[in-house]
């Protein structure tokens, strides 16, 4: 990565800027996820109304974002570390408005499980402990972003697989509760896609990790193993 | 079912192919320049303007029938080492180099030959469009007439190609008696190319062409560049990064007389291996 500034003040601070604003969208995607999951565990109906709300906050960060690029790529040509960071971003953009996404169908999913009446799965630990290994995967995503650390990223990249493991597991029981209680089956079914966007976001923030590795060592993991990224972080 | 799936596979076969009229994208180069067969050798190459060092060094292959760029702040020696293949410098008594240029064997920097011999195999374009004060047509055949004798009509012929090569033909068949300083300055260096490659060298050195150029007259030159490199081994100087990017294969960055980095041109636009080359393509201070 090129340390030093660049010549044109006002490119440094288009990049700075734009920079700052996917950093800010992250954190209140983060937010979203958060108050999401929560309003899932307690029904609490004004938490649903503000988390659908606040999605066209996120959406229009993802525009706004966008626009910026569009203009950083007609004025500047970016090349090189600025070329990466620029088509990274674009990509780190629809990642997270994707997440914003989920955090507000888990809300619109918690508002209808809490109608049918408490569901047992709400006070169920896989669900939240699957959102708390999301969320610290995004967190942790957007920190490798800042920092442009890749060892980081790559620990995204690894937590993955836990999530995935959570998500079988709630799947097991959720079919144990409609087995033993069929009046169940269909808060039950919409826990499952509550489970399902949780397991999304960690995709999604896997996305973001490989886009901070392409960033800083210009290299495409997207699609290949864990082992092949080990291995191509230890180069060098 | 047999008959639904029949019906598709029928659908399938009458609907016309969409992309037939598509161009195909150009092919990113992958081999490296040392992988490909090489029309200029450079080894160990210095040059020396009076005392002063202009080239320090500079050893890499210029592949056959491939663009290469050389990109680089103003005074970095690229413009210097493109004039050394065809030894412009040969004209300035306290101007020499040092090492070895090789093509077809010779060694460029020591040969015996006959200056406008190498001349007439590496033809060069300059900055500024330089037509001779004659005729279009005369431009052309001026320096054809040095190296070759030939008929009125083969004279013709060899006119209307080199124009007809250079994308100028359609807009100056009409006005061949005219003279060449009546063009426009996009049409005037396209004459130059024209003018470049109407003795069929093997090699085409552009130093900026495209410097005085307005955006239209570079996109014709910069296509014409693209069609050039399937005769033609092209090198190219410019200032404008992006040109580089868009037109050549392999790219050179210069600092200071030295080569820095030579590699494909995605690589060196892209994922540059070199902090030096970064901080020239980004816009940083070094």
């Amino acid at each position: 990565m090129g340390n030093a500034e660049h010549i044109s003040k006002q490119f440094e601070a288009d990049l700075d800027t734009t920079r700052t604003r996917v950093l800010q969208m992250g954190g209140l995607v983060e937010a979203q996820i958060l108050a999401a999951i929560q309003a899932f565990s307690t029904g609490d109906a004004a938490l649903v109304t503000q988390v659908i709300e606040n999605d066209a906050r996120v959406n229009g960060y993802e525009v706004a974002i966008d626009g910026a690029i569009n203009h950083i790529v007609v004025k500047r040509q970016p090349a090189a570390s600025d070329l990466r960071l620029i088509m990274a971003i674009s990509k780190i953009v629809t990642d997270l408005e994707r997440i914003g996404d989920e955090a507000e169908k888990i809300a619109r999913m918690s508002k209808r499980i809490h109608e049918q009446g408490a569901h047992p799965a709400q006070r169920f630990p896989a669900i939240r402990h699957a959102a708390q290994i999301a969320v610290k995967m995004l967190r942790q995503s957007l920190d490798s972003f800042a920092r442009l650390d890749v060892n980081s990223a790559a620990e995204v990249l690894k937590e993955d697989t836990a999530i995935d493991d959570e998500f079988r597991s709630v799947l097991r029981q959720l079919i144990t509760y409609m087995m033993e209680d069929p009046r169940t089956i269909s808060a039950s079914l919409e826990t499952v896609w509550v489970a399902k966007a949780i397991e999304r976001i960690g995709d999604h923030s896997k996305n973001i990790a490989e886009q901070v590795i392409y960033i800083v060592r210009g290299t495409d993991v997207r699609h290949t193993s864990f082992e092949d990224v080990e291995r191509e972080l230890s180069k060098e | 079912m047999e008959a639904a799936t029949s019906a598709i596979n029928s659908a399938a076969a009458s609907r016309p192919a969409i992309h037939t009229t598509m161009r195909e994208g150009r092919p990113a180069e992958t081999a490296a320049p040392s992988d490909l067969k090489a029309k200029l050798k450079i080894n160990k190459l210095n040059f020396y303007y009076g005392g002063f060092q202009a080239i320090k060094n500079v050893t890499m292959d210029i592949p056959e029938r491939k663009v290469t760029a050389f990109i680089g702040p103003s005074g970095c020696g690229k413009s210097t080492l493109l004039r050394t293949f065809n030894r412009m410098y040969a004209l300035y008594p306290d101007q020499r180099a040092e090492g070895e240029i090789l093509m077809d064997g010779e060694n460029l920097v020591t040969t015996k030959q006959d200056v406008s011999l190498i001349r007439a195999k590496i033809g060069m374009v300059f900055q500024k469009p330089t037509p001779f004060p004659m005729s279009i047509y005369d431009n052309i055949a001026f320096g054809v007439r040095l190296f070759e004798s030939m008929s009125k009509r083969e004279m013709d012929e060899r006119v209307e190609w080199a124009l007809g090569r250079a994308a100028i033909w359609n807009e100056v068949k009409d006005k061949l008696s005219q003279s060449g300083q009546s063009l426009s300055g996009g049409q005037q260096q396209r004459l130059c190319i024209a003018r470049g490659i109407a003795i069929k060298p093997e090699v085409l050195l552009l130093d900026e062409p495209c410097s005085a150029l307005d955006p239209i007259s570079t996109a014709k030159v910069e296509e014409l560049i693209h069609e050039l490199k399937t005769d033609y081994t092209v090198v190219i100087v410019t200032h404008n990064m992006q040109q580089a990017a868009r037109v050549s294969d392999f790219t050179a960055y210069m600092y200071l007389g030295e080569l820095i980095e030579y590699d494909v041109t995605d690589t060196i636009f892209i994922k540059p291996k070199k902090a030096a080359t970064e901080d020239y393509i980004t816009g940083r201070f070094g």
